[in-house]
């Protein structure tokens, strides 16, 4: 009983005296939302691994950015947005200068808090499109492009399949989307788009929890038998959804996603997904100096959690793009501040400055991975084209030139949205920040 | 020893009838309240406030508002979630259609929205039992998630399909809304959910409750001693239904800060489902015990590892979280059927005697 007692006292003891973790290091605290667990974790994952891997090669080549070493953390989201708010909380005392959240249902309940909090949001090609607009929203970035982008260049390369988009007049086209926040963006400028162009849409909403169960939608569009079928889907929901589309035998070259679909979601479909087009702004592949360097300083070292022949895949070089992001911000605030270890503050003007040229890719080991980059005090998107690429049954294959989104069509109902989300807030801050005009 | 009630007269019936007869127990209440109230909103970090208690304090109401109908009338639910999706969304179109009015006012009456739905779903609860009613509450949980997610007119058209909460003051301090306090939320919080039990503990040990605890016992036996099953059982669906209401209008309200519909679906239904089973059926203490032991252990074993120097990945804490989790609700309900809080009791009891237990 007593040496039970001296024992249970000892290990409180040990507890108690148990040094606290990494809190106490010195460097530039960037936390990263993944989720490697639950029905997103199949596209989760190899975000999370380009992200972190990215991060971690710039500290074990270069000690960090600017001679600051990043404390690079993940914090498991599992794509829910109860848990992305618990982990947001979690890190916002340790004074992070961005965070990423990498869902669209995480993204909504941080914009108002990034401004009270004073740490900028970066939400890389999703959350909410009209958050682009940087007087209204001056914490929340989502370069390079937006939602409403994604679809505006979509049906540009239907209508350039027809012959020009007047062409349109008539068709059907079929939308299926993961019924959340994320699916739902688009749908404004989809109706809009519609009616200007006279085709007819037909929706298929796909419920987050019967993302695996698509049977009844594709009986749907087996009856409807749409001209094309356009895809905003993401985790489980895509190989679903290209299985379902191959098995009624839908002519493939004529179902386009926006950027989501992996490899793996593809290629679980067998040789019938042949000719599945999705959209994309970044090169595949691992033949760029500074991939090379991921594989040498971090995969050979036992230091990532990716196989190696995962780099370079499509989903894994977006999460280096995620990256590049993060870590261009973090040094063009070092730039416009002077200053070593930068704030959330600093890294916000670091954001708007972001001058991504193809000469600094170049100089990043990125040469002609991207297309150059440039953010405003104003334009925190960019609206970068991206361009369409078709899977070949065994990697992605670039088909077209970069598209331009229609400008003309989405930047009135970014405006009109970003107008309507600040009225419907009442008291929605001002942007009282300063912009710099050194960029 | 630390529970002796030598010296304790009850000098009439109603101190006799205390919910809290012993003196020791009033100091301990006292006492919990006092460091609830004072001690941690003015020691306790924002994560303390924010990610632990907040949080605790409503799924605690929540799992009140269920054990109200599971523990004390017998009529089982899976319709949890989809009540508190009303409250939600009520207290939103109310506090957006009428923005003047204080949003505690907004919170307590969108409860009553959820006990009119609630008691338009309890109304087959007359003529199906057990089980099947259960199935029936599925219906309602899938019903009402369903028109969260299709109805955009539920979320003022928003585009994103999600409420986001606009800022509210209660004499000039904002508390909802980004610029809220964590301390000023937890406040707010801690009032309401204070409230609600002394009404609901009220309920509870009064003739209503015995009602309800009759119906749960054998309702035949019920009905021939002169107690109306369907508004009992009707009257059981609303008032569970108010308290999940309201545990949903504070949950986005005060927590969250905006919401997706999908926070209000079936796993949500089965967590405070769990919550209530393990606390104990038919005990208002069980429901925080049980609220306090599934929502706070996954957050204190994430803490816990990296505390004593295991550096694992936050993906795998995720799994391990699952398996403890799931071995330890096992375990209890192996070790002790009826919950925590009869495990409470017992301990009381044993307390009562040490150290000479004969």
């Amino acid at each position: 009983m007593l040496k039970r007692a001296l024992a249970l006292g000892l290990a409180a003891a040990t507890l108690a005296a148990a040094p606290l973790p990494a809190a106490a290091q010195d460097g530039i605290y960037v936390p990263l939302f993944t989720y490697r667990t639950g029905p997103f974790s199949g596209s989760g994952i190899f975000i999370a691994n380009g992200m972190r891997d990215y991060l971690t090669m710039l500290n074990e080549r270069d000690g960090g950015i600017g001679g600051v070493k990043l404390l690079v953390e993940e914090c498991e989201t599992g794509y829910d947005t109860k848990k992305g708010v618990e982990c947001y909380e979690a890190v916002k005392d340790k004074k992070p200068v961005m965070v990423n959240p990498w869902s669209t249902g995480i993204t909504l309940p941080l914009i108002p808090k990034a401004a009270v909090d004073k740490i900028p949001v970066l939400s890389m090609a999703y959350g909410l499109s009209a958050s682009a607009d940087g007087n209204r929203f001056p914490w929340i970035f989502n370069p390079p492009n937006t939602y409403w982008d994604g679809l505006a260049m979509i049906i540009k390369y239907i209508g350039d399949q027809e012959g020009g988009v007047e062409k349109l007049k008539g068709k059907k086209i079929g939308y299926i989307y993961l019924d959340a926040g994320f699916g739902k963006e688009p749908i404004p400028l989809f109706e809009q788009l519609a009616k200007d162009y006279g085709f007819e849409l037909k929706m298929y909403p796909v419920a987050g929890t019967e993302m695996q169960n698509q049977s009844s939608q594709w009986l749907g569009v087996r009856r409807d038998r749409p001209d094309y079928m356009v895809m905003y889907g993401w985790g489980a929901m895509n190989p679903t959804a290209i299985k379902e589309a191959v098995k009624i035998n839908y002519p493939m070259n004529k179902f386009i996603s926006v950027w989501w679909p992996s490899e793996d979601d593809a290629r679980g479909a067998g040789p019938g997904a042949k000719g599945f087009k999705t959209l994309n702004w970044h090169a595949v592949g691992a033949n760029f100096p500074a991939i090379q360097d991921i594989q040498k300083h971090v995969v050979d070292k036992g230091k990532s959690q990716s196989p190696k022949e995962q780099l370079g895949e499509v989903l894994y070089n977006r999460g280096v793009y995620n990256s590049i992001l993060i870590a261009e911000g973090i040094a063009t605030a070092q730039k416009v501040t002077g200053k070593k270890m930068v704030t959330g503050e600093d890294v916000r003007r670091g954001l708007e400055s972001l001058d991504l040229t193809a000469a600094r890719l170049k100089e990043l080991g990125f040469e002609g991975f991207a297309d150059p980059l440039k953010l405003t005090c104003s334009d925190h998107n960019g609206h970068k084209a991206a361009f369409i690429q078709e899977w070949d049954g065994t990697k992605w294959a670039k088909v077209t030139q970069p598209i331009e989104p229609m400008a003309a069509k989405v930047q009135p109902i970014q405006e009109a949205a970003a107008k309507d989300y600040v009225e419907k807030n009442t008291g929605w801050p001002k942007r009282t920040e300063a912009c710099d005009k050194s960029s | 020893m630390f529970y002796r009630e030598a010296g304790q007269f009850k000098t009439s019936y109603a101190a006799d009838m205390a919910v809290f007869p012993l003196r020791e127990d009033r100091i301990g209440i006292a006492a919990i309240l006092l460091i609830a109230a004072l001690v941690i909103p003015l020691f306790g970090s924002g994560f303390l406030l924010n990610v632990v208690m907040i949080p605790f304090l409503i799924f605690a109401l929540a799992a009140i508002g269920l054990n109200i109908l599971v523990g004390y009338t017998g009529l089982l639910s899976l319709g949890t979630a989809g009540f508190m999706g009303v409250g939600a969304y009520a207290c939103y179109k109310l506090t957006s259609a009428f923005p003047g009015v204080n949003i505690i006012v907004w919170i307590l009456a969108s409860g009553f929205f959820s006990s009119a739905v609630g008691a338009l779903f309890g109304l087959p609860s007359l003529r199906i039992k057990g089980f099947y009613l259960a199935v029936a509450t599925l219906a309602a949980q899938f019903f009402l998630s369903w028109c969260f997610i299709r109805l955009p007119w539920l979320v003022n058209y928003n585009v994103s399909g999600a409420i986001e909460v606009p800022t509210r003051t209660l004499f000039g301090v904002p508390v909802t809304g980004p610029n809220a306090e964590p301390a000023t939320r937890y406040l707010v919080v801690l009032g309401i959910v204070v409230f609600l039990t002394w009404i609901a503990s009220n309920l509870v040990h009064g003739r209503i409750g015995r009602m309800w605890m009759a119906v749960r016992d054998m309702d035949i036996a019920a009905e021939l001693i002169g107690i109306r099953l369907l508004p009992t059982k009707l009257l059981a669906f609303a008032v569970s239904s108010y308290f999940c209401g309201v545990a949903g209008a504070l949950l986005v309200f005060l927590w969250y800060g905006s919401a997706e519909a999908d926070v209000f679906g079936i796993d949500q239904s089965f967590l405070v489902l769990f919550m209530v089973i393990i606390g104990g059926l038919g005990s208002l203490l069980g429901s925080f015990l049980g609220a306090g032991l599934i929502y706070l252990l996954p957050i204190g074993l994430r803490a816990f590892l990296p505390a004593i120097g295991i550096d694992v990945q936050p993906s795998t804490v995720e799994h391990m979280q699952f398996l403890i989790v799931g071995s330890l609700i096992i375990a209890f309900l192996i070790a002790e059927p009826h919950g925590l809080a009869r495990l409470w009791q017992t301990a009381k009891q044993k307390l009562r005697v040490w150290p000479f237990p004969y």
